[in-house]
């Protein structure tokens, strides 16, 4: 047993530290989101010179890192910062996604992925899908040799940034079932795609991303027609261990805030860090974060498991990171009073990211769902289990 | 022991809603019921509206133009204008200052600022807190100092609710600086006309400017709108307090809401089932309506034993705490049955552009920024954990 770091990844750490640290004030992102800009391309691109992108790849894949660890020492920073550019969506995400399909001719894409040069997007959700991964009604039907895509996506993360796109379609099937689903990865300037950006509350960037006759050919699928789901399940898992263990940074940032504040905060003569009344709750806040690090490391370290050993640890770590993530955001906002709800303190900002996270991938209830079908015994639980 | 409304209060009730189906205006009845944000011209015609049928003012006696309705009568009103989604009556001047005025003012002083309130002439905010005296409050800093017929004002006040409408505002400032803190605080009525006062929106969480700072830099106040004694303003200001909690409870608005999330709830596929069929989601919802069942009685327990002439004490710190802890809990259920939906922030939506597209339900947009809006009410009128010490001490004696 061993819960240390190597030596590279606690390098990785630092450098990554430093150069947040440097680059990363509340103010400067904060005027990044006031000026309209989706996010700091010159901040992107300094991550991506310092191997932030690469390290979430794994070394057969052109990176140097992809291990559960290596996600989680990384995403744990970006999250103290509150990093919204679009590392989780394009690298992780649509990048992991690309990567793990291995298709031939797209180390090319993967590279200019890891260099910042591309962004890359996964279309995958629809407004109707809410946060089942089966739920695909986006149609590609083949017509005279060539595939042609029509369909809605919604939340697409960094679609409006994005050059390239991964479109998840329909081929055969009915639209909740796992077969029958394919990927397909177009240019975003493609005839008949059709591209509405959008902030979202935590200052991220989405897109709901209209295809219309969009037509492709067979080379841009990538695997076997109507198999792609069992790659999209594995990519989500990934992305969810990172989006959980940025949300432990972001955590870490609110207590640290917190703790601060309540040092330094004078009512009634005294700081207010000495009522007993808010030192417990803080007591409790600190407890919860905890098991919030520890579920992180369970998903970290359950990455490569079997699918079903995985996808129970998907749903405990991201149902445990819902909860604590809301009763952070709350109780830090609370114990700050009205600054805690200001938009020129950073607080606010880690509390909206800290709540909104629970509506990606899967919030509380989902997960729950998913859990105690995934960790059922008899016959009737692993069939709902496989349903899921 | 009768839980039932009396008759003549079920036909008020009828008669209210009529008036509210008649009057309410379609499109602000829409931006309230969606959590849109309404401006001010919005918010003064359904005053102006209210005060024409004589009901603006329902807890002032009749000989200033009020309604002088009882406490059952004003809860009825409440609960029927959330269900209509009216917007809320704007309390600074109509249900804070004027029972100060009525306790504590001049008669020249009812006379003068009480119908610009109810015309809508003058608009009121509350100038309480400061960057230093939130919770303690009485430790407020803004200084009042005497000169000839005026009062010479410098200082801060901060998160000052719609100020940015306001063209007067009610302010506790220190004239007695050497006195015992709660000693030396003085009730001041200032026209934000006057030279030297600057008003600063304070952008919040869910990206509304809301409250403001303001900032009051040799301001000369006629010594004549000093309400009640100098010195004395920390009495007037724990009688308004106690006004500003005995509707806390938001019982009306808690009605609307849980009438919106089972809709929602009702009418959101999730998995393929209906949300409401989710055991986990129905479970919180109803437990949050079980609570609301017991907290309405709780109000009206309240409200009657006010009725029979027993001052508010400890109940409107319990309503305040239980209350908000509610209204919390349904704005946290609404957000979370929007799914991804809530994701997306449009301030065009928001703000009632026709044409801004909610890219999801109707509902959607407002979920996260109202549920982030939400959080101010457990800090706001005495946060929860002032409250409970004022419960631990009054009430149970330790």
């Amino acid at each position: 047993m061993d819960f240390g770091l190597s030596d590279d990844q606690m390098m990785l750490r630092d450098m990554l530290q430093r150069f947040l640290k440097d680059r990363y004030s509340h103010e400067a992102r904060r005027a990044v989101l006031t000026s309209g800009q989706a996010y700091d391309t010159a901040v992107f691109a300094g991550l991506a010179e310092l191997g932030i992108l690469g390290a979430v790849f794994a070394p057969e894949q052109g990176g140097y890192g992809g291990t559960g660890t290596d996600l989680m020492v990384v995403f744990e920073e970006l999250g103290r910062a509150g990093v919204i550019e679009p590392v989780l969506g394009s690298a992780v995400l649509a990048g992991g996604l690309l990567a793990a399909l291995d298709a031939e001719g797209q180390s090319d894409v993967i590279q200019q992925v890891i260099a910042g040069e591309t962004i890359l997007a996964l279309a995958h959700a629809e407004p109707q899908s809410r946060y089942d991964l089966n739920h695909v009604t986006t149609r590609a039907s083949t017509s005279d040799g060539a595939i042609v895509l029509n369909g809605t996506k919604a939340h697409v993360l960094g679609g409006a940034q994005a050059g390239m796109l991964l479109v998840s379609a329909r081929e055969e099937g009915d639209p909740a079932d796992k077969h029958g689903v394919s990927l397909f990865l177009i240019p975003s300037t493609s005839v008949g795609v059709h591209c509405h950006g959008h902030v979202n509350v935590d200052g991220t960037s989405s897109a709901r991303i209209t295809l219309e006759a969009v037509t492709v050919d067979q080379s841009q699928r990538l695997g076997p027609p109507g198999k792609a789901y069992t790659a999209l399940e594995a990519a989500h898992a990934r992305a969810t261990l990172a989006l959980c263990a940025e949300a432990l940074g972001a955590m870490e940032t609110g207590k640290a805030l917190t703790v601060e504040y309540l040092k330094e905060r004078k009512q009634f003569g005294v700081p207010i860090g000495s009522f007993q009344a808010l030192q417990h709750r803080l007591a409790d806040m600190l407890i919860e974060i905890e098991q919030a690090r520890s579920a992180v490391i369970n998903l970290a370290g359950h990455l490569e498991a079997d699918r079903l050993t995985r996808e129970r640890h998907v749903s405990a770590t991201k149902n445990l990171i819902g909860r604590v993530g809301a009763l952070v955001a709350e109780e830090c906002i609370q114990m700050h009073g009205g600054i805690g709800m200001t938009d020129e303190y950073a607080m606010s900002h880690h509390a909206r990211r800290l709540v909104m996270v629970d509506h990606l991938f899967g919030d509380v209830d989902h997960h729950l769902d998913r859990f105690i079908a995934f960790s059922g015994v008899s016959e009737t639980s692993r069939n709902s289990a496989d349903a899921r | 022991m009768d839980l039932a409304y009396t008759q003549e209060q079920e036909q008020f009730r009828a008669q209210l809603r009529r008036f509210l189906a008649e009057n309410l205006p379609e499109r602000t009845r829409d931006k309230v019921r969606l959590g849109k944000r309404l401006t001010k011209a919005e918010m003064q015609d359904w005053h102006t509206m209210l005060n024409a049928r004589g009901w603006l003012a329902m807890n002032w006696p009749r000989e200033y133009g009020g309604a002088e309705w009882d406490a059952v009568q004003r809860q009825i009103f409440e609960e029927e204008a959330c269900r209509a989604h009216a917007p809320r009556i704007v309390p600074f001047g109509l249900k804070m200052l004027a029972p100060v005025l009525f306790e504590f003012g001049s008669e020249d002083q009812r006379q003068r600022f009480l119908p610009p309130i109810l015309c809508g002439e003058h608009w009121w905010c509350q100038g309480y807190s400061e960057p230093g005296a939130g919770s303690d409050l009485a430790s407020l800093r803004t200084r009042a100092v005497r000169e000839g017929a005026y009062y010479v004002v410098n200082g801060q006040k901060t998160w000052t609710t719609l100020g940015q409408h306001a063209n007067w505002i009610f302010c506790l400032v220190r004239t007695d600086p050497d006195a015992k803190k709660q000693e030396g605080i003085s009730f001041l009525l200032i026209d934000m006309d006057t030279p030297g006062v600057t008003v600063r929106p304070i952008v919040l969480i869910d990206g509304e400017a809301e409250v403001n700072e303001v900032f009051f830099d040799n301001v000369r106040v006629p010594a004549e709108n000093l309400v009640g004694e100098e010195n004395k303003g920390w009495t007037y200001a724990k009688y308004l307090l106690t006004h500003e909690r005995t509707n806390i409870a938001g019982v009306g608005f808690s009605d609307a809401a849980l009438a919106t999330l089972k809709h929602v709830a009702a009418h959101t596929m999730a998995s393929g089932r209906p949300l409401d069929q989710n055991p986990h989601f129905a479970a919180r919802m109803a437990q949050a309506e079980i609570d609301l069942m017991a907290m309405r009685t709780t109000n009206l327990r309240m409200i009657s034993a006010a009725a029979k002439g027993h001052a508010p004490g400890i109940e409107s710190s319990m309503l305040k705490v239980k209350g908000t802890l509610l209204r919390q809990e349904l704005s946290a259920l609404l957000r979370r049955a929007m799914g991804p939906d809530a994701m997306p922030y449009l301030p065009d939506f928001l703000d009632g552009g026709d044409n801004a597209d909610p890219l999801g339900p109707e509902h959607a947009p407002a979920a996260a920024p109202g549920y982030f809006n939400m959080r101010k009410l457990s800090i706001f009128g005495g946060s929860n954990e002032i409250q409970r010490t004022i419960i631990a001490k009054s009430a149970l004696g330790l």
